[in-house]
């Protein structure tokens, strides 16, 4: 028997997500322990926003789950909408992309906070209504008194991304999801509103899984990263090495394709680099490594079988993974 | 809000005037010497220009014009030619009959549609949902008449609970008139809730799928909870647009009704009036319904503002 500091914030098995016709996530497993960080990292279409509402339990209507989700001592899977309700927005929570549509565009910011403490904690009016000021301060939002007042529409992107936060963060849950959080601000807030998710996430003990694309994201506030590639984790690992030290041809291929001061010339001349061919669609997947016909390295068993994820020492799923630096590859 | 509800009162007031405006110039204006219409083609010049005086209907139109709106403001809607009766009076007893109807139609068709329309969207491509969908179909495509004959037929001729026709009055008996009300509603109602089943359907489909609906669920709703406490909030515009529009379509839907089940209503007096060629009481009648009209209108944008802050915000 595990004792509860001991149990991870999430354990995932074996997850695939479908709805009859297509697969979008094909037998993802990752864990991650109390407090820990992990990154979710990969292109549109790779699967990673609909492991995120899998995990909620909020996927479109028609798709369904299979596989474990262990969360709190329960197989989130087998729950029923009412008894995940209960732990939604209390246990684990979320925060979406683009607060302004996430909002509900006919309440106040400060009803839609506090109605999430006192459904959860059993708080009456005026207390939640004086936790809500108080957590609205600690998100760093001006005149929190009567900011709770306004309407989602008659604030900033970064207020409103601020709010969606202290929504997410008000019960202390044990794992806070955020997919894509700064995607739709300005690039002069986003570092702002990153700072304070890391901030807050830290204060309260609450493990973070962090979708984006955005590498250097991940880099600075994960300890994990798992690349996703057409509903595959393909690498998962410590991010500083995999960062560093990538196996996977893909992960290679993304650390490549990001702009920095190194390669993008002034002159136009850009030595950006990009990954050829397109992420395949979910109906018409090649055999074998879903990845073979972008890879510089593909042979026939590519084509052929599928690579697994492994045990510690291979973390990449492939079958040709690139060298460690001083090592020579094993062919 | 007072600042929107002020602009949207000043909107109701230009439509009123140009709509009495339109209406005055279009009966009076295009349609020849009033008093040679009222008397016929076998009436004598000197009868013709006697009625014409004691109308004042040989004073020049604007004169006439605003004579009429003043008139109309002091409650005074003119008079029959034929009959002498106020029009005031005339319309306020058939009004007795005409507001329960439409109202209680509409009131049965919205308890029908709101909850049939939300089930019919939360079970779209389910058998149950395809099932409400094509019932709804059929309701639409009844013409109200048919509806109201098929319900005379059977609670009135074949059960004989209900009369099927006729009208008792409200100070006569207060359960008769409600009982020949019964079926006329039940037509109305019926017919009225198939086209609102649809927009209902539409409006909560479309707010179910709106990421705040996700995000109330994210926070701790179940799938119920958030379509009826964050949902159905925001599906009221639409539903309110679409029963703004029905409001006034029941002034139509109700000539019929009326007809069929032989109501004294408002719908059929205008209709007496037109073949009778009682110019004043079709002008003052016509004007009231089309006042009503834009004050549904008006009622619709405030409800607007209630609902919806970006709305009265934007003002």
């Amino acid at each position: 028997m595990q004792t509860n500091s001991a149990r991870p914030a999430i354990e995932v098995r074996d997850l695939v997500v479908g709805n009859g016709d297509v697969t979008a996530v094909r037998g993802v497993s990752f864990t991650i322990p109390q407090g820990g960080r992990m990154g979710l990292v990969g292109e549109s279409g790779s699967g990673k926003s609909m492991t995120a509402l899998a995990l909620m339990g909020l996927l479109p209507m028609g798709w369904s789950t299979r596989g474990s989700i262990l969360h709190d001592g329960v197989d989130l899977v087998t729950q029923s909408d009412r008894a995940l309700s209960s732990r939604r927005g209390r246990t684990l929570s979320m925060v979406f992309q683009d607060p302004l549509s996430s909002l509900n565009p006919v309440r106040r910011v400060g009803d839609q906070i506090s109605s999430v403490i006192r459904r959860h904690t059993g708080a009456d009016k005026r207390t939640a209504e004086a936790q809500t000021v108080e957590l609205m301060k600690q998100m760093n939002l001006p005149r929190a008194e009567q900011l709770v007042r306004a309407y989602p529409h008659e604030i900033s992107g970064g207020q409103r991304q601020r709010i969606m936060i202290a929504m997410a963060l008000a019960c202390y849950p044990q794992l806070i999801i955020a997919d894509e959080p700064t995607t739709a601000l300005d690039v002069t807030v986003q570092k702002q509103v990153l700072r304070l998710l890391n901030g807050a996430v830290r204060d309260r003990g609450s493990a973070l899984l962090m979708i984006t694309h955005d590498l250097p994201i991940i880099a600075a506030m994960c300890d994990t990263v798992a690349v996703m590639y057409a509903g595959r984790i393909v690498e998962i690992g410590p991010v500083q090495e995999v960062f560093r030290n990538p196996r996977h041809h893909y992960t290679r291929g993304l650390l490549d394709s990001q702009p920095t001061m190194d390669n993008i010339a002034l002159d136009g001349s850009s030595r950006l680099v990009s990954i050829p061919g397109m992420v395949p669609p979910l109906h018409a997947l090649p055999t074998g490594c879903a990845f073979n016909p972008r890879c510089p390295a593909a042979t026939d068993k590519c084509r052929e079988q599928m690579p697994e994820l492994g045990a510690e020492a291979l973390r990449a799923a492939c079958w040709h993974p690139l060298a460690k630096v001083g090592e020579v590859a094993a062919q | 809000m007072a600042i929107y509800a002020l602009r949207k009162l000043a909107f109701f007031l230009g439509a009123v005037f140009v709509a009495s405006l339109a209406i005055f110039l279009l009966i009076r204006g295009a349609g020849g010497n009033v008093a040679a219409i009222v008397l016929g083609k076998d009436a004598t010049a000197d009868a013709i220009n006697a009625l014409a005086h004691t109308y004042g209907l040989d004073r020049p139109l604007p004169v006439q014009y605003f004579d009429w709106i003043v008139n109309m403001l002091h409650g005074d809607l003119g008079q029959s030619f034929r009959t002498k009766e106020s029009v005031a009076d005339l319309v306020t007893a058939r009004l007795s009959v005409s507001i329960p109807l439409a109202l209680s139609g509409l009131i049965l068709g919205l308890i029908i549609a709101i909850p049939v329309g939300t089930y019919a969207a939360r079970n779209v491509g389910k058998p149950s949902g395809a099932v409400l969908a094509l019932i709804s179909q059929i309701g639409i495509a009844v013409p109200v008449f048919w509806a109201g004959i098929l319900l005379s037929v059977l609670f009135g001729v074949k059960l004989g609970w209900l009369p099927t026709g006729g009208w008792i009055d409200w100070d006569e008996s207060p359960v008769g008139a409600i009982r020949s009300l019964v079926l006329p509603v039940l037509s109305l109602g019926l017919i009225m809730a198939a086209v609102l089943i649809r927009y209902v359907r539409s409006a909560v489909l479309d707010v179910m799928n709106q990421d705040y609906v996700r995000t109330a669920r994210a926070v701790g709703m179940t799938r119920t909870q958030a379509l009826l406490q964050v949902g159905l909030r925001n599906a009221a515009l639409p539903i309110v647009t679409i029963v703004g529009l029905q409001i006034a379509e029941l002034i139509g839907g109700t000539v019929i009704i009326e007809m069929v089940f032989s109501l004294p209503g408002l719908s059929r007096m205008i209709l007496a009036n037109v073949a009778a060629r009682e110019v004043i009481v079709v002008q003052s009648t016509v004007m009231l319904i089309i006042v009503f009209v834009i004050f549904v209108n008006f009622v619709v944008d405030l409800l607007y503002g209630v609902l919806d802050p970006r709305i009265r915000n934007a003002a």
